[in-house]
């Protein structure tokens, strides 16, 4: 604190919550809106307070959908998102230790040759490649698969590189006292390496799970047959299949299934959430 | 416990940098050997090369009877204690001491027995066997990776600087603990330090390296006494030796500096007459004349009191170096004084100007 | 780069870095790769001859009106974007850079929608503005405008506009704010003694130092516009009305998709790489070298 004017301290204050409270506002409605049964979310206007429906919209939510569409409900869809992002996640992380790891702490042929072609992929995220990687894909026999879902998502090299900064700064000597122990090279990637990354893990964990929860395009593509839709598909769904007459109670209610996951995420780990996203983007 | 040898060793690296010139020598078992200079003058490079961490470019190092060149670390039974500790962070103390043992396949009961033993000799305790490095003092910490030095019962202890993070009074006590430990255990050490201090009270016998060179190897009472270079002279000693250009006189028998007058001892210095020379003395080996009649008279120019002793800096006659004196005791000097000073001639030194080399 | 202290070379790191490499090749680069090629080709209908033609097919492409549209479109859109959002979020970081306590309680409060899909931000405004029971919809009316965005392309446009940058306030502020709390504070002590106000300081020292920040984000920014609004767009307006929103990604994915013409979608592809290309390499070279103090 600089000077003491609680004028000025006080009108940040303001300000901070009149941010705040335009930034929840909309999930306010949305919340309200999924409170309250179909027949008065069509009576303008529109509620500003929750009604006492959330379980019976919940229920009808997971299990029935809506008018016009195709009377399942997204249930199905939460486990869909849940093992894609769980898969996009884990493997994310899986190969670009490996990877992070082979490129620090070995010297051999190609090694920038490698270098270079993972930092390519920074260049070329999916909504560059889409009709070439899903003919790839669709070769693969991978449509409508989890894996069609997640591998073409895990290679890209954010991870990699952050994983690849947390190791430089690991002491050489470390390296050295465990070669005089003994240690070989897998040896210290699993007793050393690893379990000093620990924080760095969890926090790209966060990252990329909320990063694979969110996915939109790729899913798109990828899934023509309706069990394999995913939870934020399943909003696209439901706003076009409510063209005529929308049930928002339902519609939000689906949102609102699509974005707990993440956010609880955020909200409940947020210093590593923070760590995660400062660190990857250096 | 096995000597170390260190036959013509060489080290270049790959850009061309010749870290090494070649140095020879016998470590013998049980001794103490204390690696010093300056930063760069290659002394880690040297202990590394004797753990394997570095490769020898030419030369043969030996450890016991083996050859161990093309050895790795692991299998040259050595030990090393880093300047940063080089702790596991994520390992309790008693497991960083284990490491090392357990991936060898050690029973888990003679593990156990074995750090005991040495948490016990370097006074750890118990609960602190349970707690993770940065729960430790720096002190604490040197204590453990000395323990897992220890454990290992290796044939060669290599100390790469490892009080040079301490503080001051840390250093002081942990260096006494090291040369303790050392007599204990006997084993054959290898110890790197830039202090010369460290080094004259560790070593039984000590290395001088500069720039890749051996500039001297003895114990360290003959660098003290009979430094065989500038470099060495310079190096051991604090506040360092006084050099000056000076000149011989016709007879041989004195050494004048900007008209004071050195007399120099008998029997060891070899051609000395009427020759160009630099001429060394240590601060510590003036002492203040008894009466007034001294050829050598130095004009004091600043004044230091440290408590125990006097510095005083100054100039001889005509000659312009500067020179420091270091008196006991505290001395009433002013700015300007002249001192009469005197100083046993076995205690000059002289150097060749162009060799730098000692003479005699 | 590579450590001091490494391993010689065996055939361990080529184990190692294998899975990703693999995958990069057959899910990165080679499709990239099919793209660039087939951006070169003029395919006849049936598929049975194809012709190289060099950059023609590029040309085409920037005669058509409507690409040329879509570029612009895109343009407008992620100035908007960036400049909302960044804004928004520089107000906030900066009072809460100001206070002392409390700072993390609104980070907190504030973050979350990152976690937000872009699809469910469409969603919530598509539902606040529907143009007969969106509640915002209501206000309006109540202030005498009639909202359509439907109907009405500005309107629509301004709907992607809002629902993208809401999300992206989150973002922005998170970086703002550190950004803001790395500047030491004995800078702001000196100027306030040297006599500067507020927001004489905020304009004269927090900001300026603030610019690697601020320029990074902008990149970000534009790529987050560029690509992550898919969603939004298909979610809601479908590029519509009469194409009042359609962007470069939702042309490619509307061109290739729906519309067939694999052609045309791999040139924009293309030009796409390129755009992205650009803009990394803007943000490595100039912006990562001005981060330090």
């Amino acid at each position: 604190m600089v000077e003491n004017r609680p004028m000025v301290t006080l009108i940040s204050h303001i300000v901070l919550i009149l941010g705040v409270l335009t930034i929840a506002f909309p999930i306010w409605i949305t919340f309200v809106a999924a409170t309250h049964d179909a027949v008065r979310m069509v009576q303008i206007p529109l509620p500003l307070w929750p009604g006492g429906m959330f379980f019976e919209n919940l229920e009808q939510a997971l299990l029935k959908g809506i008018e016009g569409a195709t009377g399942l409900g997204v249930g199905f869809m939460l486990l869909n998102s849940l093992v894609m992002a769980l898969m996009i996640a884990c493997g994310k992380i899986a190969i670009s230790l490996l990877s992070a790891f082979a490129i620090v702490y070995f010297r051999f042929p190609f090694r920038m040759g490698f270098f270079w072609m993972i930092f390519i992929t920074l260049m070329l995220p999916v909504e560059v490649r889409i009709i070439p990687t899903f003919e790839v894909v669709a070769n693969l026999g991978m449509l409508n698969t989890y894996w069609g879902l997640s591998i073409p998502l895990i290679a890209s090299a954010t991870a990699t590189f952050m994983f690849r900064q947390t190791f430089l700064t690991i002491p050489d000597e470390l390296l050295e006292a465990a070669r005089i122990d003994g240690a070989g090279p897998m040896q210290f990637f699993k007793d050393i390496l690893l379990p000093m990354s620990r924080t760095n893990i969890a926090a790209l964990f966060v990252i990329l799970f909320i990063y694979g929860w969110n996915q939109y395009l790729w899913p798109l593509l990828v899934t023509t047959d309706r069990d394999m839709y995913t939870i934020v598909m399943g909003i696209k769904q439901l706003l076009e299949a409510a063209e005529q007459a929308p049930e928002w109670n339902i519609i939000m209610m689906t949102t609102l299934l699509a974005m707990l996951p993440p956010v609880a995420v955020v909200v409940f780990m947020q210093k590593l959430f923070v760590k995660g996203l400062t660190e990857t983007e250096k | 416990m096995a000597q170390v040898r260190l036959d013509q060793i060489q080290k270049t690296y790959p850009n061309g940098f010749k870290a090494i010139h070649g140095v020879d020598v016998e470590i013998a078992e049980g001794e103490f050997i204390v690696l010093v200079g300056p930063s760069g003058c290659g002394k880690s490079t040297l202990l590394r090369m004797i753990a394997g961490l570095e490769t020898v470019t030419e030369g043969t190092m030996s450890i016991g009877d083996r050859v161990v060149n093309d050895l790795e670390p692991a299998d040259r039974d050595i030990a090393m204690v880093f300047q940063n500790y080089a702790l596991y962070p994520h390992m309790n103390v008693f497991d960083n001491m284990a490491y090392g043992l357990k991936i060898r396949g050690l029973a888990k009961a003679e593990i156990e027995t074995r750090v005991k033993k040495a948490a016990e000799i370097l006074e750890l305790t118990d609960e602190q066997l349970t707690r993770k490095p940065r729960q430790l003092s720096g002190g604490q910490r040197q204590r453990v990776a000395m323990g897992r030095a220890i454990v290992r019962e290796p044939s060669v202890f290599l100390f790469d600087e490892p009080l040079s993070n301490l503080d001051a009074k840390l250093r002081v006590q942990m260096r006494v603990e090291i040369k303790r430990l050392q007599e204990r255990l006997g084993i054959t050490s290898v110890y790197v330090t830039h202090d010369q201090v460290e080094a004259m009270t560790l070593g039984h016998r000590l290395i001088v390296l500069n720039a890749g060179v051996v500039e001297q190897l003895g114990t360290p009472i003959e660098l003290y006494e009979r430094p065989a270079s500038v470099f060495v002279a310079g190096f051991i000693g604090s506040p360092s030796m006084n050099f000056a250009a000076a000149k011989t006189a016709d007879d041989g028998r004195t050494v004048q500096l900007g008209g004071a007058e050195f007399a120099l001892p008998d029997g060891i210095f070899t051609d000395t007459a009427d020759r160009d020379v630099i001429l060394g003395i240590r601060p510590e080996d003036l002492t203040l004349a008894a009466g007034n009649d001294s050829a050598t008279t130095m004009t004091a120019s600043l004044v230091e009191h440290l408590g125990a002793d006097t510095l005083v800096h100054g100039y001889f006659g005509t000659d312009r170096s500067d020179m420091t004196i270091r008196l006991g005791g505290f001395h009433h000097i002013a700015d300007g004084d002249a001192l009469a000073l005197q100083v046993v001639p076995e205690k000059i030194h002289l150097f060749d100007p162009e060799t730098e080399k000692r003479l005699g | 780069m590579l450590k001091r202290v490494h391993f010689g070379p065996s055939a361990l790191p080529f184990i190692l870095v294998a899975p990703q490499i693999i995958i990069t090749v057959i899910f990165f680069i080679w499709p990239a790769g099919h793209a660039l090629y087939q951006s070169f080709l003029i395919q006849d209908a049936f598929g049975l001859k194809t012709e190289f033609v060099w950059f023609e097919n590029f040309e085409v492409l920037f005669d058509d009106e409507h690409y040329l549209g879509a570029f612009q479109r895109t343009f407008m859109f992620s100035i908007l974007v960036a400049s909302i959002s960044m804004g928004f979020a520089l107000m906030l970081a900066a009072m809460a850079d100001r206070i002392v306590k409390g700072a993390m309680t609104y980070r907190t409060l504030l973050i979350w929608p990152y976690a937000v899909a872009p699809v469910a931000a469409g969603a919530l405004w598509v539902f606040m503005l529907d143009p007969t029971l969106g509640i915002m919809t209501y206000a309006l009316g109540g202030l005498g405008y009639e909202w359509n965005h439907k109907l009405n392309g500005n309107e629509a446009m301004a709907l992607v506009v809002i629902a993208s940058a809401w999300k992206q306030v989150a973002y922005n502020f998170l970086f703002f704010l550190a950004g803001m709390q790395a500047i030491p504070k004995s800078l702001i002590e000196a100027a306030a003694i040297d006599g500067a106000g507020p927001l004489r300081r905020f304009w004269t020292i927090i900001f300026p130092l603030l610019s690697p920040t601020t320029f990074f984000l902008m990149v970000v920014n534009v790529v987050y516009a560029f690509f992550d609004t898919f969603g939004i767009i298909h979610a809601i307006t479908q590029g519509g009305p009469a194409k009042a929103t359609e962007i470069l990604v939702y042309k490619v994915y509307n061109d290739g998709f729906v519309g067939l013409d694999l052609g045309s979608s791999a040139v924009q592809s293309v030009i796409l790489m390129g755009i992205v290309i650009s803009l990394t390499v803007l943000q490595f070279r100039y912006i990562e070298k001005k981060v330090e103090y």
